[in-house]
């Protein structure tokens, strides 16, 4: 036995590295690299935003918050959820602000499952839910999201997943990696099947507010919903706040106190100056929205139908800042055409099959970089699949 | 004149960088070409689109440096024409970068580049000061230029991230 890895727990030994890191590995050291990989804003924080939490440290504002985060916090993100959402949440015994989405997504799984329970998960889909799943006890269950169905889980497809040991599915709409945001009509599908065998729907809504053609519906709006749902949302995405570590979750109560006595024993509350920079980005950020959201838009078309032209077929994604073109036509398999990406052009996407078995076959690039970037790694990728 | 949003989303993307291709800002808004063309067309035609300009910062380029000062002017109005007439005389030197008519304590605001600052006061006290209806004029010379037209001079826009993240 290696008496390094010895102490390290077996689900944790057996826990699979993400494969992004490979990637990363790889493309860090390089010179003139053009990456599409990253998952985060090109955009730097808003000022009033980051003025807010300088002011807020000048004040002597060091101290730990609420468990649950600032009163005036949950107060402005219960207003925000009516707004935005359709949503209604009482900020006193319905809202929990986390360090990051991430580890609401975490807390929300451990306060929710027994060990054994399954965790219906829609792949393809952000890196964390299957391992975070594993570490809370419960079994991942992998439902595959479809290409000829523009990514997106059909009512059926869940239908035919769930087991007496289902207690909830995670769904990420819109969607990373694939853009891919779903409909009113077909959240009140999905619903309908949620409804019928008793589950939670585990909704990961970061990417809310980055969408561009449809208006935006939250599966917590939908009639019989609230009580069903564990809403997952922050401020990394909208108000470009990755570093800061921010994020919120709203639950119905019962699940809101299970989520909060995690929190309070794993974290105790998240990070103040944190809390009073989004408590100004609520307040007087969303001029900076709007504003982020016509940039990417713009970037979003360009790339979508510059990676069309050269034969690198995509769907319109909806939302979020990713396009996840296949890249069968290349005769390559997704992990063989970003490492030959990045050694013969210099341009980082990612392999779709990191993010699950039905990304096999698409990238994923994100668009969340300067448009004469974007201009640049389109005339690279351009070159590189002209030469196959 | 009422825009279409079409037109104004073409407006915001060329006040932002005027050397994209059409071709690109086709791309960029779902457009054909030939779209594109036409709406650019029409908006130089109206005028709403006056010129293509870029932005230099000659303060990095030996002997260009030149002073820019802005000048608070207090003038008596005409009857019929108001200031538009004296803002006229005013603006049709070349030494005059720009001329606002402003609320407030003075009538226009006038801006002013010349190569030295001895320059610049030559001409305010030989031309600018010498108009019949200017009342009085008081000088501001820029010393340093951080930001202009929304644009910052020295950014510190280096990307910061790391390259692959989930």
């Amino acid at each position: 036995m290696d008496l390094k890895t010895s102490y390290l727990a077996k689900h944790v030994q057996e826990l699979r590295p993400s494969g992004i890191r490979k990637f990363f590995d790889a493309a860090a050291g390089m010179k003139d690299v053009i990456s599409l990989g990253v998952g985060e804003p090109d955009f730097v924080t808003p000022w009033n935003v980051r003025e807010a939490a300088i002011s807020s440290l000048e004040e002597g504002h060091t101290s730990y918050t609420a468990n649950a985060g600032l009163a005036e916090l949950r107060q402005e993100i219960a207003k925000y959820m009516r707004n935005y959402f359709s949503a209604s949440y009482h900020p006193e015994s319905e809202i929990t602000v986390t360090v990051g989405a991430s580890e609401a997504i975490d807390i929300a799984l451990r306060a929710i499952l027994d060990p054994g329970d399954e965790v219906i998960v829609v792949e393809p889909c952000f890196v964390s839910y299957g391992p975070l799943v594993t570490l809370a006890g419960g079994v991942p269950v992998y439902v595959q999201a479809l290409k000829e169905n523009d990514f997106k889980i059909l009512p059926a497809q869940l239908e035919e997943a769930v087991t007496a040991r289902t207690k909830a599915i995670m769904i990420c709409s819109p969607n990373n990696p694939t853009g891919s945001m779903l409909s009113a009509a077909e959240l009140e599908a999905l619903a309908d099947v949620v409804k019928k065998h008793h589950l939670l729907v585990l909704s990961d809504e970061i990417y809310a507010e980055l969408v561009y053609d449809e208006k935006y519906t939250s599966i917590a709006s939908l009639k019989g919903m609230h009580e069903r749902t564990i809403l997952i949302s922050g401020f990394s995405k909208d108000l470009a706040m990755t570093g800061w570590r921010l994020g919120f979750v709203c639950a119905p109560e019962a699940i809101t106190a299970g989520i909060l006595k995690i929190h309070q024993y794993a974290i105790m509350c998240a990070p103040i100056m944190a809390q009073y920079a989004g408590l100004e980005g609520l307040r007087n950020g969303r001029a900076d929205v709007v504003e982020m959201r016509k940039s990417y838009r713009r970037r979003r078309n360009y790339i979508v139908q510059s990676l069309n032209e050269m034969g690198l077929v995509c769907h319109n994604p909806e939302g979020a800042f990713y396009t996840f073109p296949s890249v069968e036509s290349t005769g390559l398999d997704s992990e063989q055409f970003a490492q030959k990406l990045l050694h013969e052009e210099k341009v980082v996407v990612v392999p779709g099959n990191a993010f699950g078995a039905s990304g096999e076959g698409h990238v994923r690039c994100s668009y969340a970089t300067s448009m004469s970037q974007l201009q640049e790694a389109m005339r690279r990728m351009h070159r590189f699949v002209s030469r196959l | 004149m009422r825009l279409t949003d079409a037109e104004i989303e073409i407006a915001e993307i060329l006040e932002n960088d005027a050397r994209l291709s059409n071709e690109d800002i086709a791309k960029m808004t779902n457009k054909s070409i030939e779209e594109i063309d036409k709406i650019i067309k029409k908006l130089e035609e109206r005028k709403i689109i006056v010129r293509y300009v870029s932005l230099v910062d000659w303060t990095k380029v030996d002997h260009h440096q030149g002073v820019t000062a802005m000048i608070d002017v207090k003038v008596t109005p005409k009857r019929d024409v108001g200031f538009n007439e004296v803002a006229k005389r005013i603006y049709r030197f070349p030494e005059v970068k720009s001329v606002y008519l402003m609320s407030g304590t003075y009538d226009l605001s006038v801006v002013i580049e010349g190569k030295t600052m001895n320059e610049v006061a030559h001409f305010v006290a030989q031309k600018l000061a010498t108009i019949d209806s200017v009342i009085s004029t008081t000088s501001h010379f820029v010393l340093k230029k951080y930001k202009h037209d929304g644009t910052i001079y020295d950014p510190d826009d280096e990307d910061r991230r790391i390259v692959v993240s989930p």
